[in-house]
This record gives C-alpha cells, sequence and structure tokens, in this order.
C-alpha cells in the first residue's frame, strides 16, 4: 500500500498540486485520474520521487519516503517498476537487454536464469522472438509491451503507469489496460496509473482519485464514477455525447 | 555564477552512489570505441593535412638564407607539440564527441530514458556520464600524440615532396634541441581538455528541458562552452606551467 500525505508542489509561483491526501491499494489498479494540466504527471513523479514535493510525505507501506537517506531511497525504488508514457526503452540495447537491465543492475543473478526470467515476462505480456529486435523495429503498441515486461521482470512490490494508452488505438489500449490489471492481481502488486482515457477508467479502475486544478475532487471506484454528484468530475467522465445520452438515458 | 554551482553539483553527484565496478568497467570500455576509436582516422586526418600545411606556411615566411631550412621542422614540431595537436585537436574533440555526448544525454532526457534509470534507484548521472568521462582521460591524451605524430609526418611528406627541405634536414630539425617537458606539458594540457570536454558537454546534455529543438541547442551549447573553457585553460595552463 502507498500513502500520500498533504502533497503540494509549486513551480515558480504556480501551484500545481495543493495538498494532496490519498491511499493506493494493494492488490489493485488505482488510477490517478483529470484532464490535462492538472498535475497528475506531477504528483506521480512526487511519488516515485522523481521530484521533491514542497510539503507532504510518501509511505511505501509504512516506510516514509519523502524523508529517507539515500540508502533506504534506492532500496524502496529497487521495489518498483515504472511504464513511461512513451515507453523510455534504452535506444541502444535490444529488446532482451532492456528488459534484463533491471536484473543485470540490481541483481547477482547468473546469466542463464536472467535470460529464463526475461523470457517468462516477454511471454507473460504477450511478446515472443521479439528479443533481438531493437527498440526502433517495433510498433508503440509493442513498446509499451516491452516497458511492462521490463518493469516487472525484478518482481516489483509497487508498479507506476503513466498514461499507458498514449499514442495507441482503441484494441490495443484495452489489451495494455487488461494486461496492467492482469498483472496486479496475479502478482499482487499496488499498482497506480494516471491516464485520462474512459475507457481505462470504466474497465480497470479499481480506485480512482479525481484531480481537479491541482486538488483532489473525488475518489471512489468505476461503479460509483457515473452518480459521482461532483459537477467537475460529470464535466470530464460525460464530455463525448455517447457518455451524455448514457447519462440523460436516452440511450 | 548559479550555472558553475551547479555544474559542481554534477561533479559530486557522479561519484555517489555508485554502481559496481564491473558495470563501469564495461561502459568505459564502450565508450573508448565509441570516442576514441571512432575518432582516430578524422584525427589522422586532420592533424596530417595540419602538419603539411604548417610546413609550407612556415617555409614560405622562412626565405632568409641565414636560417637554416631543418628549422622548418623544427617549427613545425614545436608548433604540434605545444599548441595543434593538443588545442586544436581539442577543438576537433569538443566539435565531435563533446556534441554527440550532449545530443545522447539530452535525446535520453527527454525521452524519459534517464528517469527510468533514477526509478530502478541508479545514480543515473553517475551511471551515465562517469565513463564518459573516464573514458575521455583515457582516450584523448592518446588521440593527441597520435594526432602529434601524424601532424609531423605530414609536414615531412609535404616538406620533402615539395623539395623545400630534405629528409635528413627534416629529421634534423624535428630532433634539434628537444625539449622532453613539452611532452608532458602537451599530456597535463590534453588531460585537462579531455575532462572539460566531456564534463561540461555532459553537463549540458543531462540537464536538457523540452524537445528536439532544446536536444540540438544543448548540443551548441556543449560544443561553445566547451571551446571557451579549453581556451581559458589553455591560457592558464601555459601561464603556470611554462
Amino acid at each position: 500500500m502507498i500513502k500520500i500525505k498533504n502533497i503540494s508542489k509549486s513551480f515558480a509561483d504556480k501551484t500545481i498540486l495543493n495538498g494532496i491526501d490519498g491511499e493506493f491499494d494493494k492488490g489493485k489498479t488505482n488510477l490517478i485520474i483529470g484532464s490535462s494540466g492538472t498535475g497528475k504527471s506531477v504528483l506521480l513523479k512526487c511519488i516515485v520521487g522523481l521530484l521533491h514535493p514542497d510539503s507532504g510525505k510518501v509511505f511505501y507501506d509504512l516506510r516514509n519516503f519523502t524523508e529517507a537517506d539515500k540508502d533506504m531511497k534506492s532500496e524502496i525504488r529497487r521495489e518498483i517498476g515504472m511504464l513511461f508514457q512513451g515507453g523510455a526503452l534504452f535506444d541502444s540495447k535490444n529488446v532482451e537487454q532492456n528488459v534484463m537491465f533491471p536484473l543485470d543492475i540490481l541483481t547477482k543473478m547468473p546469466l542463464g536464469e536472467k535470460i529464463e526470467r526475461v523470457n517468462f515476462c516477454l511471454k507473460r505480456v504477450g511478446l515472443e522472438g521479439v528479443n533481438k529486435k531493437m527498440p526502433s523495429e517495433i510498433s508503440g503498441g509493442m513498446k509499451k509491451r516491452v516497458g511492462i515486461a521490463r518493469a516487472i521482470v525484478n518482481n516489483p512490490n509497487y508498479l507506476f503507469c503513466d498514461e499507458p494508452n498514449s499514442g495507441l488505438d482503441p484494441q490495443t489500449s484495452i489489451v495494455i489496460d487488461e494486461l496492467i490489471m492482469e498483472i496486479t492481481h496475479e502478482f499482487d502488486i499496488t499498482t497506480v496509473v494516471v491516464t485520462h482515457d474512459m475507457n481505462s477508467v470504466m474497465g480497470i479502475g479499481e480506485k480512482i482519485m479525481f484531480l481537479y486544478k491541482g486538488e483532489k475532487m473525488w475518489e471512489g471506484t468505476n461503479h460509483e464514477i457515473m452518480n459521482s454528484g461532483v459537477k467537475e468530475l460529470d464535466e470530464f467522465v460525460f464530455t463525448n455525447k455517447i457518455m451524455k445520452s448514457l447519462k440523460n438515458g436516452s440511450i | 555564477m548559479k550555472g558553475f554551482g551547479r555544474y559542481m553539483i554534477f561533479l559530486s553527484s557522479l561519484v555517489v552512489r555508485r554502481e559496481t565496478f564491473k558495470t563501469y568497467y564495461h561502459l568505459t570500455l564502450e565508450e573508448c570505441i565509441q570516442i576514441g576509436i571512432k575518432s582516430i582516422l578524422l584525427f589522422m586526418l586532420v592533424s596530417t593535412f595540419m602538419g603539411a600545411v604548417t610546413t609550407l606556411q612556415t617555409a614560405a615566411n622562412l626565405v632568409s638564407p641565414f636560417v637554416p631550412r631543418f628549422v622548418i621542422s623544427q617549427v613545425v614540431r614545436e608548433m604540434t607539440v605545444l599548441e595543434l595537436a593538443p588545442t586544436i585537436m581539442a577543438v576537433i574533440y569538443a566539435g565531435k564527441v563533446g556534441s554527440s555526448m550532449a545530443g545522447g544525454l539530452g535525446t535520453m532526457r527527454i525521452t524519459e530514458q534517464i528517469d527510468a534509470l533514477e526509478v530502478m534507484g541508479i545514480n543515473s548521472a553517475s551511471y551515465l556520464v562517469l565513463p564518459k568521462i573516464v573514458a575521455s582521460l583515457m582516450m584523448f591524451p592518446l588521440l593527441v600524440i597520435v594526432a602529434a605524430v601524424c601532424s609531423m609526418l605530414g609536414g615531412y611528406l609535404a616538406g620533402t615532396l615539395t623539395e623545400i627541405l630534405t629528409p635528413t634536414e627534416y629529421i634534423y630539425g624535428i630532433r634539434y634541441a628537444f625539449n622532453e617537458y613539452f611532452i608532458t606539458f602537451a599530456l597535463i594540457k590534453s588531460f585537462v581538455f579531455a575532462f572539460l570536454i566531456s564534463s561540461i558537454s555532459s553537463f549540458r546534455g543531462y540537464y536538457t528541458q523540452g524537445g528536439a529543438l532544446e536536444v540540438g541547442i544543448s548540443s551548441t551549447q556543449a560544443v561553445t562552452t566547451s571551446i571557451i573553457a579549453v581556451l581559458l585553460a589553455d591560457y592558464f595552463l601555459a601561464y603556470l606551467l611554462l
């Protein structure tokens, strides 16, 4: 479980996050949603430590990450897997080397075991026989899958996904969403997904945090989101005609 | 001053939370191939022509019958060892290797590859930059030595093929009144220049923000800042050590 307390972050004199509290449960896909520019990615970066919050604390299973020393931070980070928006695969390494990278750096596993683990993870994300391909030779959806394989190769306790569906067609988006959810349940990890994709919200939002202008407006599940009663959330959810018709009961 | 402060903090971050020696060993070897072996032809080509042109121009200026012709090759030697090999090669090194370092790191930054390393608990600055600096410190002095040899060889070819001076005169001039300290001085300069170019270029690339346009700007800034730093260091080293 990850707990955040009173997280605030400003850049120059612009406040991006203002006192965000929340909990992300283990074994669930926890979503952070909101329109562009509401601070979702900044919050995610504060949680994983890529940005230091101006105030507030982040706890990883009761371990205070924000105030931890460098060794403790390093230890916690080694339990984290992250899928980046563009995949963030290393251009100079092939698919196999990319997925193996955390094992090379963080473990003393023999090469044979590492290759076995890499093949298992690639098979788990539905990619086989692409081990020797370079990132430039595979599609956007495949890059995301390789990114997921790299994120889970070291058996993380926490998985973070930053806009996993950006740049993907709707069908591939659903495949990636389902994969994230399956992995979360299968390995019983705490997964946090930043998205503004409504398909993801309805499909995998077991716990959802809605941000609006840097503040937490609402928290609930995908079943509760349709009847939240929060005007700002309704505006976000029911933006397209089909969703509006669904709300009005005309469909 | 703020930029200099950030640069110093960046340098200090390279030596904390390091990875294993084996990791750095492999990365440094890869960098040596990238920045050393793959630059050697360019260095040989430039320095050979540099030596040849220096010979021709020196010969054109030394027209007095009272000045023996072996002085031409002596001038070529002194110019090559003291200035042309270390300093001009440093400018070329900044243009070829420095811009490549800044561009590579800048691209890694904007495509979140550096963030990916940080999230894994790896000190990205140390992991990515330290091998580049170590490889530069190893390879650039070697490139300077190769360049010095090629420059004098170029001078020999230009001088003898155009019959400005005989092979014996050229070799006599190269050996005449030779001061070994100048070689030491050139190597000291090459170590300092290698450090400045690799660290400044990496610093510029590592802190790139934005997109493709900013990566290009970082590369350009890396080259210009490195060259200015090299020229300043060149002056102070000459002032202090000669």
